[in-house]
């Protein structure tokens, strides 16, 4: 039941900024909210409730070295679509390993 | 550049486009808490800022530039992948931001309200990636004149 309530949290959080990211123009602007911290906010808010606040905080410290690799993962999309204009698909897809390599990089040498 | 609220545009967006997004947010904030519960909090958090939605929502763009420019009768176009790129810009300034959310909640979390820090968090979040927006546009303009 617990998994079911975190899935329609997280569900609606993503789909408020959505729409948000949606309405706003320039686009450009509305590139940001491709960053918003839906997920961390449903995930946050839910963690508080079940585990308290100093568990929820060691999240958001490691959520910094996500946000570093996220920052990495975009600069590298950017290049492949603007640049090489690549496959929208596969490319933003295969990427995500740069995302995994940067984050779990970052863990091992700061993190743990 | 002024920054405007332009409805007309979610009856553009198809119903499938906002499913996608709510079972892909739903499910990865599913997956972050069963890996903060198997491997920890400090690998669970990684995954806080894990880019789940922004390939799907890539896919979405792209096709949708592509379908826009078959049906004015132009069968290839790069327009999809530049708007994607486009995207991609923007998130690079929201992911600053995202680290700036995080640094708050780490730091004020353990010994505040919990909502009063997730919300001055997001509205951090609003700040400093509309500032780092803000600032771009000034270094495009300057740069252009």
């Amino acid at each position: 039941m617990e998994l079911v309530f975190r899935f329609f949290i997280g569900g609606c959080m993503v789909s408020i900024f959505a729409v948000i990211a949606d309405v706003l123009r320039p686009k450009g602007f509305a590139g940001l909210f491709a960053a918003a911290p839906s997920v961390a906010l449903a995930t946050l808010g839910l963690t508080v409730a079940s585990e308290g606040k100093l568990y929820a905080a060691v999240e958001a410290r490691s959520m910094m070295a996500g946000a570093a690799a996220f920052l990495l993962y975009v600069i590298c999309c950017v290049y492949f679509m603007g640049m090489r204009h690549a496959k929208a698909a596969p490319t933003t897809f295969a990427l995500l390993t740069i995302w995994a390599i940067a984050a779990f990089g970052l863990w091992s040498f700061w993190l743990r | 550049m002024l920054i405007k609220i332009d409805l007309s545009s979610l009856h553009r967006t198809k119903w499938h486009d906002y499913l996608v997004r709510f079972l892909l947010g739903g499910a990865m904030t599913v997956l972050a808490g069963l890996i903060a519960k198997h491997f920890g909090p400090v690998v669970g958090g990684l995954f806080l800022a894990f880019p789940a939605i922004f390939p799907a929502s890539a896919t979405l763009l792209d096709k949708d530039q592509r379908e826009k420019k078959r049906k004015a009768g132009i069968p290839v176009t790069i327009r999809g992948r530049l708007a994607v790129a486009l995207d991609a810009r923007g998130a690079a300034l929201g992911s600053i931001a995202l680290g700036a959310f995080a640094l708050l909640v780490w730091k004020q979390l353990p010994s505040h309200n919990a909502a009063g820090v997730l919300a001055s968090a997001v509205a951090l979040w609003m700040a400093v990636a509309a500032s780092l927006w803000r600032l771009r546009k000034l270094h495009v303009y300057a740069s252009r004149k």
